[in-house]
Formats: structure tokens, sequence, C-alpha cells
């Protein structure tokens, strides 16, 4: 059984609620156990590393040093942000002298042991793939999907170290396909969605959240798939916004791809937190007969 | 733009680039002028000067020019331009060394949204080891003085069950506060 340090980073408890109840609930049906890292604390995100850089290594190191006591190799960070500063700690902590600087700020020194893996990757390996082929009982078929990826899971590859193009990603496009499902070819798969400028320049994040779904409703998607809940609390409660300034009408559901195969493996919308999302996904449970 | 003597600002700016070399650990004298981080950047409509625009006048020393740009607080940290750059420069984190030194120089006109989220960001997480999303909101709004700024989310939020009313306080927060502290104090702020 695959065994996992989790660290749920701030949104999952809130903006992100349903990423956590259907990341939880697909792992128990699949058979991968996740161990919250005791006592996490934020990794500070964009606003550290913006503004100190030894600050911005120093919050995430201490996750990684308390995932160290846990009985785990991995651990995973299912939003792309918090994923994307812990891939920073371990590429610049090879460094031994800044290793050395930051572990004097904790309490309990980071020493590499626990390795980093994307959350994609845990149900995108091979051997996962094929556990979850076995067990789809609802098949998404006749769903049409648009895999978001957003820019920081796959960006830059020097850091984040996960094996997947980072201009035309397959990771969730693979899962989708085992799930049934057909994933579009679309351009914006890797488009910067500008959550982070959504408190200071939300004229300017609205406009790429209209490019995104644009896109995405022109390539025929019945929904995007996304997998970072920053990016898909941008395009989902932000829709309203967009529609009223743009004079459209997408009403594009933006479900989690760990929502999607909850579905296929047959569990409860209910559980999956569908009802947490801001655009109905009605028009997708009905289509894949979950409704 | 008014007339400006290029050599003398070298001379007199050097010491800077030499500066945002070494803080930011990119050789920004390799590159290029592809401008391939300004073709991927999705930024740059409302960008005053492109990715590329800013290497090259970091090179010509034209420091007040770039602290005072509006480009390096539009800048979303997406990566796209690290990604795609031929010379291997993280131009992403140049951008992040820029917006520290516009701060210590004094240049903040331009990022106070910025400058103001990120405080207020960080301060919850100090306070509390966590963020606290709600008071987040609340604090920045009283900050910028834009009082009903996505106050139409909050209740949406409430009723799905996605905004909590009070911030979790982590147990490690002296641990966290240390960080905080010493941080700033090498920074020699
Ligand atoms: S990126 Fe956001 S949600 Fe993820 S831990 Fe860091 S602050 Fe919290
Ligand atoms: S990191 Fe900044 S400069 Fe680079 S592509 Fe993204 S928005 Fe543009
Ligand atoms: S991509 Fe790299 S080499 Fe090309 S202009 Fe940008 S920073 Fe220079």
């Amino acid at each position: 059984m695959a065994k996992y340090a989790f660290y749920p980073g701030c949104s999952l408890e809130t903006g992100g609620i349903e990423y956590g109840m259907s990341s939880h609930a697909v792992a128990e049906a699949l058979g991968i156990e996740f161990l919250e890292v005791p006592d996490w604390n934020c990794c500070g995100a964009s606003s550290a590393h913006m503004t100190d850089h030894l600050l911005s290594l120093a919050l995430p190191a201490r996750v990684l040093a308390l995932a160290e006591t846990l009985p785990v190799n991995e651990m995973v960070a299912p939003c792309a942000a918090c994923h994307q500063r812990f891939a920073a700690v371990e590429y610049e902590l090879q460094n031994e002298d800044l290793r050395r600087k930051v572990n004097s700020l904790l309490e309990r020194p980071y020493t590499g042991k626990v390795r980093l893996r994307s959350y994609l990757d845990v149900f995108a390996n091979p051997a996962t793939l094929e556990e979850i082929r076995k067990k789809v009982k609802r098949s998404l078929k006749g769903l049409k999907v648009a895999c978001y990826y957003g820019c920081l899971f796959v960006k830059p590859p020097k850091l984040v170290n996960f094996v997947d193009d980072p201009e035309n990603p397959q990771a969730m496009d693979n899962i989708m396909r085992v799930l049934g499902a057909e994933p579009l070819p679309w351009p914006y798969k890797t488009e910067c969605c500008g959550a982070s400028l959504g408190m200071t320049r939300e004229d300017a994040c609205t406009k790429l959240c209209n490019d995104i779904l644009k896109i995405a409703k022109d390539s025929g998607a019945d929904c995007i798939v996304a997998a970072c809940p920053l990016c898909q609390q941008n395009l989902d409660m932000r829709q309203i916004t967009v529609e009223k300034k743009y004079g459209t009408q997408y009403r594009m559901p933006i479900p989690f791809f760990t929502q999607l195969i909850g579905l296929a493996l047959g569990l409860d919308p209910k559980v999956l937190g569908f009802k947490k999302l801001f655009v109905d996904p009605v028009m997708v449970l009905r289509k894949v007969g979950a409704a | 733009m008014s007339e400006f003597n290029l050599s003398q600002a070298l001379e007199t700016n050097r010491s800077f680039v030499d500066k945002v070399i070494a803080e930011s650990g990119q050789d920004i004298r390799q590159c290029y002028q592809c401008a391939k981080c300004s073709g991927g950047c999705p930024g740059t409509f409302a960008m005053d000067y492109l990715p590329n625009q800013i290497m090259r006048m970091l090179m010509l020393g034209m420091k007040e020019e770039v602290l005072k740009s509006q480009t390096i607080w539009v800048c979303m940290a997406c990566n796209t331009c690290t990604t795609r750059c031929i010379r291997d420069i993280d131009v992403a984190r140049v951008m992040d060394t820029l917006r520290q030194e516009a701060v210590k120089h004094g240049y903040t006109e331009k990022g106070r949204l910025v400058l103001i989220f990120n405080d207020v960001f960080l301060g919850t997480v100090r306070s509390y080891g966590r963020l606290f999303e709600a008071g987040l909101l609340m604090m920045n709004n009283m900050r910028t003085g834009n009082l009903m700024k996505d106050m139409q989310f909050g209740l949406p939020m409430m009723l799905k069950g996605k905004a909590k009313p009070f911030p979790h306080r982590i147990k490690g927060r002296k641990e966290i506060r240390k960080i905080f502290e010493e941080t700033r104090r090498r920074e020699g702020k």
C-alpha cells in the first residue's frame, strides 16, 4: 500500500475544501494512505518569496522537517503553489551553506530524508492508473474535459522535478482517459489564471480567467478539470465577475481531478464535495449518469 | 523619454547590477535578448516594459527605471519565462529580487497594493502559523481603503462552508515567530 505524508495547505480546509474531501475519499477507495504532517504551517506561498528569500525557504523547510517524523519516504502537497515552494526547498537546500542557514532557524533540522512527490503523479503513475482502471464502476464516457494544470505544477521543470512536459503535460489527461473521459487537446493547459493578482489587480486577473474559460469553451469542453485549489477557486468563483465584465455565459463547471476519479469509482457525489462547487456541475453529473 | 547618459549610468549603477546578480543567483549578463520570456509572459498586456526589456535595462544599469516599473508588480511569478529561457536564466527569480530591491530603495508606490497584500498575508501566518483567509480579506480591505472589495464572495463562501470565521493556531507559533524575526534581522530590516 502506498503511503505518503500529506500536506493539505491552508486552502484545502477553506476555499478548496472539496479537493480535500475528494482526495481522502479517493485515496481510501484506492488503498492509498495519507498521513497528515503534524502541526504543519503555511508554506508562505508567493507572498513569502516576493518578500524574503530566506523566509520563503524556512517556512516550507519546517514542514518537510516535520514530515520526517512520519514513517514515510515521500510527501505530497495537493496545492500547486505549495508544491512549488517545497520543490524550491529541495532544490536550493542541496547547497550546504544555505541548508545550515535555514536549519539554524528551525527547531528540528531538515535533512532531506522525505522526498517531495508530485500529487498528480500519485494517481498518474502506471501502477495506480492500472488500479483505477480495475476499479472504474461508472465510466465518464462522453465527457469532454479540458485538463488545466495551471502554471506551477509543471513549471519550472528544473525545480518541480516532475517528469511531464511543461508545455503540454499529460498526467491528468492520462488519468481522464482511464476514467473513460475524453481529454481535449487545447492550448491553455498551463497558462496562468492570475490568481495571485486577484486581490491587487482584479482587472488583469479577470482577463486571464476569461481567456482560459473562452478557449476551453471554444474547444468544446464540458468542464475544466483543476489540480490546484487556487486556480480552481479563481476560475470557479470569479466566473460571475468574468461573465458580467465580458458579457459571456460560460457556466463552466470546474471540478478537481480527484472529484472525477471519485465519480468514476462510483462514489457518492456528496462525499466528493460536488455541492461545494460554485458553478453547478449538474450537467457533468447528468452526462455520466450520476445525477 | 528625456536624454539619458548611458555610460554614466553604467558606471554609477554597476554595483546595483552586481547586487541583483548576487541576490538572485542569476547571471543576467548571459541574456541574449531573444525575447522568448516576453513572448510567453501572460502579464505583458498590463506591463510598461516587457520582461526582456527589464533584463536589458538591468544590463545597462537603468536602476531607477527598472525599480520604478509597473512590470515588477504585475509579474505573477508564473515561471513561464524561467521555463522557456534559452540561457537558463531564472527570470521569475530576478523579478522577486527586483521587488525586494524596490522596497529597499523606497520605490513602493506602484507596488502599494501588492505590498499591503503580502504584508497582511504574512502577518496572519506570523501570528497563527497558517493563513487566516477571512482576516486577510478584512485587513487587506481596511488597509487599502477599499472596504467592499470581494465582499460579494464572502456570503457564498460562508454558505459553502469555505470560510472560517476564526484562525487555526498551530502549536509551533513560537518557532514561526522566530523564523520571521530572524529572517528580518538578517536582512537588516
Ligand atoms: S500556497 Fe496557499 S494554501 Fe498552499 S499553504 Fe501555501 S498559503 Fe497556504
Ligand atoms: S513569471 Fe512574471 S515575468 Fe515571468 S512569465 Fe510569469 S508573469 Fe511574466
Ligand atoms: S528568454 Fe532568457 S535569454 Fe531570452 S530575452 Fe528572456 S531572459 Fe534573455
